[in-house]
């Protein structure tokens, strides 16, 4: 009817909508360029090298925490992994310990005894309401108030606290030992089928097997007697004072602990509060119901409890993970040798090639969080409601 | 007559409340009394340490403490309380960093304007709201302004400022800056057209995705590499920088939760009145879904004040800066309990207050009925 003049051109939605994507496109095409130009011009007056040509060479600094190889004459890329798998060690133990934490506090935080419950909502509040980096800080201090290493408080025997850390003994594997490892693998792998094989048994028949106990005895005994059984290939190297330093065993540095502690404990407040919306947001009647079945408490909990509030508490604790992995990085503040400290800090300095570096670091971080994201986005869809969207 | 039988039903109220709460069985009594052990073990010593032993300027014996040496926790090897003199002694630095003692007036005025630019962000109805909110979005201006100096006021670099004034200037500046832009990224990110809605994913993601710590590294090491000759930014100014992208990726998602809730019909209802998209956005959708993300909001400002303290990794003298920068003088270099426990009360006041305010809101706004 109106033929195409200029005014229906520019208000029909879907030109306009083209028309602005193509503006925005453009703008950001020509940002690029500038920053592209002016970045280049800039590395070029100061001399700065690009490419990714230098993480061939050696890196020069050593790492005080090594899980691989690695001395001051291996390569930058090298100090990369070294960083990334230090990263990696702290994220995951550092998720361990804050879920222990916030799972026993949140569970706390709903006990029927009035002082307890508000006990453990005092420690949630002085906890997460202060910086994650004075917690980190502040535990780094302590550790580093114990004894001097000549005089180490000697506990339980074998352990030695200084302010370099603790010292405990190591085990020393000796031949044999590969075969105690494949069973220990065999008896979780029977686990497993076992498991799976007793639930299709209840489905068909109804009949329950203590499924648990028989399980935990595999995994716990199976392995010991075939320990026994080759003599016990183990040995303990003990850790001895000699001169400056103790000499064997292995050692726990203190950055670690301090790191463990900050991030457990800072994280464990929030995984308590998310614990316990979750545990509350299972109706009562469930509860009720339940046990008008004639259902142990116990059993009420394992089978109806928990199985509900996981769906609530699945994604934010997520969420929590993966804050945890990203604070990670303040280490940094004690020199904890991770990514950030090792391969963003010292190599960044010494080859001074900024961009690459921070593009390697940053691309790190965004896979770990998008891995985390993604298998617990699968775990997440397993445990929720099925059947009914 | 009526006074007694009040206070034995009372007394029996008690008694049933104590029964209920603290002793309901054996092992509820037993951790009953196991919590009175600890509080018992723990309230005394703490205030002993933070109060009743501690030296504040003048130690027991009389003597004006100016260093560690005279907290009586030296002479005396019994005491131990704190010491506080490290604070009271250098509160001007915790407060206003190194800023001139004679200009630190103009931080008191913008330390008294910030509670009325948080007010619209903060609050669902505030008098003047409409008024209010202009002065947020200048606020910034007027306290680099002040701060900074300029026209009529005396040049006070970013390096001398620190403490407190650092902390509060990146979180609030930080935010109000940020807010804006998240409300576009929030839009964009449910935006029909592809390209502003890959644009606004990639942007909140990838911010959401890596450290901080990185954002902020980003600021100070590539953001001189990515200007043109001449141009400078200081050290305080990339802080912000880097604070402003992370606040905005943060504010955007929980702005989002707010835009999500407001069911479609609305939108559509405005659009069929004959509204543009903006103008039903900005009066129909927007002043509804802004009012519902305003706990999150506040939450996510809770953690942007938190992380400010990162800023001392750059080099950056906040409050938890100033506080490492006091211990590095050899006087007072063992005092770090003091100084990290006065670093993390003021903290815990700020933060643990927005977040019960956060609560109430959460709570007053379900049982609201007016949306």
């Amino acid at each position: 009817m109106n033929g195409l003049t200029l005014r229906n051109i520019f208000f029909d939605e879907k030109i306009r909508s083209i028309l602005i994507q193509a503006f925005v496109v453009g703008l950001i095409g020509v940002g690029i360029y500038s920053l592209i130009q002016t970045t280049s011009y800039n590395l070029d007056k100061r001399g700065i090298d690009t490419g990714f040509e230098f993480l061939k060479n050696p890196a020069g600094y050593d790492i005080s925490l090594t899980l691989i190889p690695y001395t001051n004459t291996d390569t930058h890329l090298q100090a990369y992994f070294v960083g990334l798998i230090n990263t990696l060690l702290i994220a995951v133990t550092g998720c361990f310990v804050a879920t222990i934490i916030g799972f026993t506090i949140g569970i706390i935080r709903l006990s029927t005894n009035w002082l307890f419950r508000n006990f453990a909502y005092a420690y949630v509040e002085a906890t997460r309401n202060v910086p994650i980096l004075l917690h980190i800080i502040f535990w780094y201090t302590v550790l580093l108030e114990l004894p001097k290493i000549k005089e180490a408080a000697n506990f339980l025997k074998f352990f030695f606290l200084s302010n370099r850390g603790v010292y405990s003994p190591a085990l020393i594997l000796q031949d044999g030992m590969g075969i105690v490892f494949i069973f220990i693998i065999f008896s979780i792998v029977f686990a497993i089928i076992f498991n799976i094989w007793a639930k299709k048994k209840q489905e068909s028949t109804g009949v329950q097997l203590p499924v648990f106990l028989i399980n935990s005895g595999v995994i716990i005994f199976l392995p010991i007697i075939v320990f026994i059984a080759l003599g016990m290939p183990l040995l303990w190297d003990h850790p001895v004072l000699k001169g400056f330093n103790f000499k064997g065993g292995m050692v726990i540095r203190p950055e670690f602990v301090a790191m463990l502690l900050g991030l457990g404990i800072y994280t464990g407040s929030y995984i308590a509060e998310i614990v316990r919306s979750g545990i509350i947001s299972v109706s009562k009647g469930q509860r009720e119901a339940a046990s008008a079945l004639g259902l142990k408490k116990n059993i009420v909990m394992k089978l109806v409890i928990i199985p509900q509030a996981l769906r609530v508490i699945i994604p934010p604790l997520t969420n929590q993970y993966l804050n945890l992995t990203k604070n990670s990085s303040l280490g940094i503040a004690i020199g904890y040798a991770d990514l950030v400290h090792g391969f963003g800090g010292i190599s960044l300095n010494i080859t001074g090639q900024a961009i690459e570096i921070m593009a390697m670091v940053m691309a790190t971080y965004l896979t770990i969080s998008l891995t985390i994201s993604l298998f617990m986005n699968l775990y997440n869809k397993s445990v929720q409601f099925k059947g009914n969207t | 007559m009526l006074m007694r039988l009040l206070n034995v039903s009372n007394f029996s109220v008690a008694k049933k409340w104590v029964h209920k709460n603290l002793f309901s069985s054996w092992a509820s009594a037993l951790i009953t009394i196991f919590c009175f052990y600890i509080i018992l073990k723990i309230i005394p010593a703490g205030l002993d340490w933070l109060l009743f032993s501690a030296d504040f300027v003048y130690n027991f014996r009389g003597e004006q403490i100016i260093d560690r040496t005279f907290c009586s926790k030296v002479i005396e090897p019994g005491q131990h309380g704190a010491c506080w003199a490290i604070i009271i002694v250098r509160w001007n630095q915790f407060m206003y960093g190194f800023y001139p003692v004679e200009e630190i007036w103009r931080v008191n005025i913008v330390f008294a304007l910030t509670p009325f630019a948080l007010l619209p962000l903060f609050f669902d109805k505030v008098i003047f709201k409409k008024q209010l909110i202009y002065f947020t979005f200048i606020f910034p201006f007027i306290a680099y302004y002040l701060l900074y100096g300029g026209p009529g006021l005396t040049e006070i670099s970013t390096s001398k400022w620190g403490g407190l004034l650092v902390t509060l200037f990146l979180g609030v500046t930080g935010i109000i800056i940020a807010f804006p832009f998240s409300i576009l990224l929030a839009l964009g990110r449910r935006s029909k057209m592809p390209v502003i809605k890959s644009v606004s994913v990639i942007f909140i993601e990838c911010i959401r995705g890596v450290p901080l710590i990185t954002i902020l590294f980003f600021g100070n090491i590539m953001l001189p590499l990515f200007l043109p000759d001449g141009v400078n930014v200081d050290n305080l100014l990339r802080g912000l920088v880097a604070m402003t992208f992370f606040a905005a990726a943060y504010m955007a998602e929980a702005i989002r939760g707010g835009l999500q809730a407001i069911p479609n019909g609305q939108l559509e209802a405005a659009r069929a009145l004959g509204l543009s998209y903006w103008q039903s956005t900005i009066q129909i959708v927007l002043p509804q879904a802004l009012r519902i993300s305003i706990p999150a909001i506040v939450n996510s400002a809770i953690g942007v004040l938190k992380d400010t303290s990162l800023v001392l990794i750059v080099g950056l003298f906040d409050l938890l800066g100033i506080g490492r920068a006091a211990l590095a003088d050899m006087n007072w270099m063992k005092l770090s309990h003091e100084v990290y426990a006065f670093v993390a009360i003021i903290f815990f006041i700020l933060c643990f207050s927005m977040s019960r305010y956060s609560l109430y809101l959460e709570k007053k706004l379900k049982t609201d009925n007016s949306i």
